[in-house]
């Protein structure tokens, strides 16, 4: 079972509302190589671990990813809040708002609602890792807009 | 310390016992390791009850008052005032 403890891993404390940043950094909630995906992929890769260690290991990650997605779900609430429409048209955030208003919902920076399709149970340890192997390195690539580099630490992935 | 210090403290301690946790996982009897895990569990359970005994509970069954189920109370952590 899971026990939940009222408090973040890391502070999230943002000051200044930002729905255009939002938008990107959403990509670590629901995309494809955010936050839930990395946590389902654990927890249900776990079962199939012949190791005691193994168990552990994908057992302790697949919880800390769920610790990594409620940061990145504050981050999201902090700079949706108090906009104006006039911020919401000029940002771009107007084609989230439209489905979900401010509402943190679980999809990509391009808008795809997350979907188990992102990653792999196999049943084979072997297999399992090698797709862990490719969705680690494809989290660590996932930063194409350098300007956010400083909002979007490694330690999220 | 003032509740949002005891709380970077709690945070801190944890940051460094989930590395040592994960790293024990695939090396269960190295010495070091289990020392450190040892010392700053002992760390973090002081900082947590100084904590939890003056600013709030942070699990559900640590709301001890009669009068007042104080888990539900804001801020929740995803809000600006808990961090």
């Amino acid at each position: 079972m899971w026990a939940y403890e009222k408090k973040l891993q890391y502070p999230v404390n943002i000051k200044n509302n930002n729905p255009k940043l939002a938008q990107a950094i959403i990509d670590q909630l629901g995309g494809p190589d955010g936050e839930l995906a990395a946590s389902m992929r654990y927890l249900n890769q776990r079962y199939a671990a012949p190791y005691a260690q193994v168990k552990g290991v994908l057992t302790d990650i697949g919880t800390e990813e769920l610790a990594h997605l409620e940061i990145v779900s504050a981050i999201l609430y902090q700079l949706t809040r108090n906009l104006t429409i006039e911020q919401i048209k000029a940002s771009g955030f107007d084609t989230y708002f439209v489905d979900h208003t401010a509402g943190i919902y679980p999809a990509g920076a391009s808008g795809m609602p997350f979907t188990a399709a992102y990653f792999q149970s196999k049943g084979d340890p072997v297999t399992d890792l090698v797709e862990d192997l490719a969705a680690d390195g494809a989290a660590r690539l996932g930063r194409p807009l350098k300007n956010y580099r400083n909002s979007y630490p490694y330690y999220m992935k | 310390m003032n509740g949002t210090n005891l709380m970077r403290a709690i945070q801190m301690y944890d940051f460094y016992l989930y590395e040592l946790n994960l790293y024990l996982d695939t090396h269960p009897t190295d010495r070091k390791a289990l020392d450190l895990f040892k010392k700053y569990t002992e760390m973090r359970t002081a900082a947590y009850d100084a904590y939890t005994s003056k600013y709030g509970p942070i699990t559900a069954e640590q709301s001890s008052t009669n009068e007042r189920f104080n888990w539900v109370d804001d801020p929740w952590p995803w809000e600006r005032s808990a961090n």
